[in-house]
């Protein structure tokens, strides 16, 4: 019955010859009356036809076929799910808002710039640093605008001969993409066994070649760089800069100020730890900080306060623009709305919670999923498995298992340094009654691997669809219809 | 044609044989496996020039992507085609029907100094 | 509140941890940095939160909008934000575990489908920040298949895309130069032809160009394929409801800003960036790409694909870093694009084909001002007035107008000109009323 009434089509497959969803006026003349008949699109595109309403059933049809946080549990390392209120949803997208032009008299949107403003202000309190620019639209496009402001400021200060950007083995693989793109080349440090930066590795890595240092802070192992002042000083002694990369700074926020560790460059991701939601993989909103020495070269412009006025001021030094007009501002509007609902209380205990509750998590997993650091964490905890020892089960075994017990998988073989990575990172807005019951998943999968391994390694079984072929999905693409 | 007297087999897990002044190149059986499901083989141009060492080929997983060097230097005469639309033939004929390029060799001593079958076995067990 | 953590709770995890206090977890951060002072205002609740964020909303001023530039106000069918803002979209994470995200994965394989359908191009990626990124990571793509390092663009890019483009670029080895115009603000072909060489890699082609204008794609096209350089198309996806497409003019690669399919322009972002290309370079594509995969019971099923190009498996060789992107923009896109269906975006380019030359003609009658350049153009053109556009701009903001961009801003040369904008939002009472106020000041 249910196979019969819903069938898994494209909208294509829907479609029906003269159905439509939208109704516009007529025009009077024909496109061929203004235009040149060798300027004109020769056929209509192969788009569906659909009524409103067919429109609207399939996709809400489609979004049933997603887990989303608003429904599960999604304990993604390095991803900070965490709930965002929902509030901000329509304050984000008010009128006055989302009709303002970003080519509008100023006058005209002093709302808009205000709030901009105000972020800025507020980012640059929670941080130590001396200025933000909000216009990346996303986390690694916010380390390419701190990796290219850097290279603006070498080339400044006499560093046109550095080519080096040093980062560490345990780097999401958008750092070194970034540097690459910025036109530097990348030198790989490994860690050390605690986990941390191997400083005898960084020291011979440092040269007067080196440009920029990139460090995530807390690191992606979940672990704070505890001789951070140390390595600012050893990448400072060099000429080089420190480039802060803030994916992970929920579990800093309200608890340290980046810059007392030394840090001249950073991006923060809105999208992670203030207030916006995912989206599905965005938009995202990635503001880039910077310190004194450094702030003359942020993108331009970045919106100042004058003589009672919020204006967009250009600045002379600029490393230039990252994208069309000023950044993601409807996600700048969600972060400003988050900074207005906490205060320094508030937001220490956000990332105590979080912190708390990714050693909870961490602690009660012992002796059956193992941390691969044994040792506290900050907001997200590594486990490590040894398939020898597990009847040949995975790690992307088990995270499949957990879709059928109703949760979203944690983000698996990252960081590489780990073999068979599960990461995961709870966050704050989880509580312990969810953490409990994520952990009594795990133990029960971990009791399958024991006495029935199959259906681990065949899961999923309760998904829309079953384990899916990647492999011929990649030899022989089909991208569209 | 590749068998085990013939070939030899650089520690990046290439191997290469000799047919005149041009080695045959492909990877090893080991590689292959460690790559598992090939997807996609990114071959170089023909006429291009490699170095010894140099990145002269990727062979994509679902999940890698794995950098092929040059056993020997000299230019790029041919590459296989039939990977183009069979990509797996490098996963079920690594010696055979999977080669990846001919390389016209301009330093023929680059080919002595590769390993040969039991020293390139001993890197593996290492 | 926000946590939901009591203390009991609390008390109960830190046994479990085998720590007496959340301090003792702290302890490998430094104790010199920890808990510094914060000096932020006072937490709101979230009923002054609105009323704090109302009032700021009150402090924009609402235009008549007549700007364009980049950013357009088009209708937005109220089913779109309806769908968008659901939580199973609003909140779920890129869709890396496929069986629990396929929702996500098929209105991206529909996204592209309906973006090739639209460019009548081959393949196109998820989303890219927005038009003017996507459309430098398509001239970085274009270097890296040909091998050339020279870059050719129309002067008659956005300036802001130019920015960008030359930001990021910097530092690539590329060199920029710029293609000539003629004196009725198109593209001088003939000069291009000249400029172009074996060390070509490709030339970006806006259509229409920032001052409103078509160009002669096919033409374009031609010149640039003759020189073994690929040909990089910016458009305006609306106004491909009836011109001619970049598959049709054969464009190697073809981006654009989407914002104008079922986006807010909410002061320029988040925007959405679209690209697509010929097939030959689909694994020069940077970021995501969904394909059709079978599951285990050999049912259709969508899944990431291709993925070894990106930044998480190739790292420093990666085509590039971008990782998130504009998933939920690109939702908006395929919902418009889907209750619009081929008879209602042609009708919607239709109509704004038509109030933007109705709304020239108005201008042209009014002695001292003269609007267009002779060339064809969609929905936006150029006004010469008998005084400098600020001028213009700041009076009819006083009768309630935006009435465009002032060009000034980008070439002082300009300043007398404007940039007017009329899509189908502006109603046949507006464009009288914009024509009045204009002879009015």
């Amino acid at each position: 019955m249910q196979e019969i009434l819903i069938k898994n089509e494209l909208s294509i497959e829907k479609s029906r010859p003269g159905r439509r969803g939208v109704r516009y006026a007529k025009a009077q003349k024909k496109a061929s009356d203004y235009l040149p008949a060798g300027y004109l699109r020769q056929e209509n595109p192969r788009l569906p036809e659909l009524s409103e309403f067919d429109t609207v059933r399939h996709f809400t049809r489609l979004s049933q076929q997603n887990y989303c946080l608003d429904g599960q549990f999604y304990p993604l390392g390095s991803c900070t799910m965490k709930y965002n209120p929902k509030a901000y949803d329509t304050l984000s997208v008010l009128e006055p808002f989302a009709k303002a032009h970003p080519f509008a008299p100023e006058s005209a949107v002093q709302g808009t710039l205000e709030i901009l403003y105000n972020l800025q202000e507020l980012l640059k309190k929670i941080t130590g640093l001396a200025a933000f620019t909000l216009q990346p639209a996303a986390g690694a496009h916010g380390e390419l605008t701190g990796i290219l402001t850097a290279r603006a400021y070498h080339d400044a200060h006499n560093g046109a001969n550095r080519t080096e950007v040093i980062v560490p083995d345990t780097a999401h693989g958008t750092n070194p993409a970034t540097a690459n793109m910025a036109g530097y080349t990348v030198v790989n440090i490994k860690s050390a066994p605690n986990g941390c930066v191997d400083k005898e590795a960084l020291k011979a890595a440092l040269t007067d070649k080196t440009a920029v240092v990139m460090l995530t802070v807390p690191n992606t192992v979940g672990l704070f760089e505890t001789d951070i002042r140390e390595i600012a000083e050893m990448v400072h002694k060099v000429g080089a800069l420190l480039y802060m990369d803030g994916a992970n700074f929920n579990a800093l926020i309200g608890l340290a100020k980046p810059a007392d560790f030394g840090v001249d460059i950073m991006h923060l991701n809105l999208h992670k730890t203030f207030g916006a939601p995912h989206g599905g993989g965005g938009p995202g909103s990635g503001p880039v900080g910077a310190a004194e020495h450094v702030a003359p070269y942020l993108p331009q412009p970045l919106v100042t306060f004058e003589n009672g006025h919020y204006t967009l001021a250009q600045r002379p030094e600029s490393m230039g623009k990252m994208k069309a007009f000023y950044g993601n501002i409807a996600v700048c509007i969600r972060g400003y709305c988050y900074l207005r609902q906490f205060d320094a209380t508030t937001l220490k205990e956000i990332a105590e919670n979080a912190i708390l509750n990714a050693n909870y998590v961490r602690a009660r997993l012992k002796g059956k999923f193992n941390a691969f650091f044994d040792r506290n964490c900050m907001h997200e905890c590594v486990l490590t498995i040894d398939p020898h020892s597990m009847n040949g089960v995975h790690t992307s075994d088990i995270a499949k298992r957990l879709l059928d017990y109703g949760f979203y998988a944690p983000t698996i073989y990252f960081p590489l340094i780990v073999p068979e990575a599960i990461m995961v990172e709870p966050t704050e807005t989880e509580s312990k009654e969810m953490l409990d019951a994520f952990i009594s998943a795990m133990e029960r999968i971990y009791e399958e691997v024991c006495t029935d391994a199959q259906v681990v390694k065949e899961a999923p079984h309760t998904q829309p669809v079953r384990r899916i072929d990647e492999v011929s999905a990649a030899r022989q693409p089909n991208l569209r219809w | 044609m590749y068998n085990q007297e013939n070939c030899r087999f650089a520690k990046t897990h290439e191997w290469a044989f000799v047919e005149g002044d041009v080695a045959v190149v492909g990877i090893s059986d080991h590689a292959q496996e460690e790559i598992s499901d090939i997807v996609f083989v990114d071959l170089p141009k023909v006429g291009r020039t490699v170095k010894v060492g140099e990145n002269c080929c990727v062979i994509e997983s679902v999940k890698s992507a794995s950098e092929i060097y040059a056993p020997v230097s000299g230019e790029i005469v041919a590459v296989n085609e039939a990977l183009a639309a069979d990509p797996a033939l490098v996963n079920r004929e690594p010696h055979a029907g999977g080669w990846l390029l001919k390389i016209k060799m301009t330093h023929p001593e680059d080919f002595n100094a590769l390993l040969d079958f039991e020293g390139y076995k001993a890197t593996l067990q290492k | 509140m926000f946590t939901p953590t009591t203390q009991k709770d609390k008390e109960e995890m830190l046994q479990k941890i085998g720590v007496s206090s959340i301090e003792e977890l702290l302890q490998q951060i430094p104790s010199q940095f920890l808990y510094p002072t914060l000096d932020l205002p006072h937490a709101l609740t979230e009923a002054e939160l609105t009323a704090h964020i109302h009032e700021l909303a009150a402090k924009n001023k609402p235009l008549k909008n007549f700007i364009g530039a980049g950013m357009y106000e088009h209708f937005i069918p109220a089913a779109v934000p309806a769908l968008s803002s659901r939580g199973e979209f609003l909140t779920a994470y890129t869709p890396y575990q496929a069986e629990a995200s396929q929702g996500t994965l098929q209105t991206i394989y529909e996204f592209q489908s309906c973006v090739c359908a639209l460019m009548n191009m081959d393949v196109a990626t998820a989303s890219h920040y927005d038009g003017a990124t996507a459309m430098t990571e398509a001239v970085l793509a274009a270097a890296r298949i040909t091998g050339r390092k020279e870059v050719i663009v129309s002067t008659l890019l956005h300036p802001h895309y130019k920015e960008v483009l030359t930001t990021y670029t910097r530092h690539a080895g590329l060199t920029i130069t710029e293609a000539k115009v003629q004196t009725n603000a198109t593209l001088a072909i003939k000069e291009l032809q000249a400029q172009l060489s074996d060390k070509t890699a490709c030339f970006v082609l806006p259509t229409p160009n920032f001052l409103g204008n078509l160009e002669d794609a096919q033409a374009v096209s031609e010149v640039v394929h003759a020189a073994g350089a690929l040909l990089v198309a910016v458009v305006n996806p609306i106004s491909l409801g009836v011109v001619q497409t970049p598959g049709e003019y054969n464009a190697d690669f073809a981006v654009c800003e989407g914002q104008p399919l079922g986006n807010p322009i909410s002061f320029g972002g988040p925007g959405l960036g679209i690209m697509a290309a010929k097939k030959a370079y689909v694994r020069q594509l940077p970021g995501r790409i969904v394909g059709i995969a079978k599951d285990h019971d050999a049912k259709r099923a969508f899944v990431l694909t291709l993925q070894a190009r990106e930044q998480h498996i190739r790292r420093e060789k990666a085509s590039s870093n971008i990782c998130s992107n504009e998933a939920l923009c690109a939702l908006n896109a395929v919902i418009y694009l889907t209750l619009l269906g081929p008879q209602g975006l042609r009708e919607v380019a239709e109509l704004n084909l038509e109030r933007a030359h109705q709304l020239a003609d108005l201008i042209n009658a009014i002695p001292g001002f003269k609007a267009g350049t002779g060339a064809p153009f969609f929905n936006e053109f150029l006004v010469s007035c008998p005084m400098t556009a600020k001028e213009v701009i700041e009076k009819m903001a006083e009768r309630g107008i935006a009435a465009g961009h002032d060009l000034g801003n980008t070439c002082t040369a300009m300043k007398n000109c404007l940039l007017v904008c009329a899509t189908e939002l502006r109603t046949e009472s507006e464009l009288k009323a914009y024509a009045d106020a204009l002879r009015g000041i």
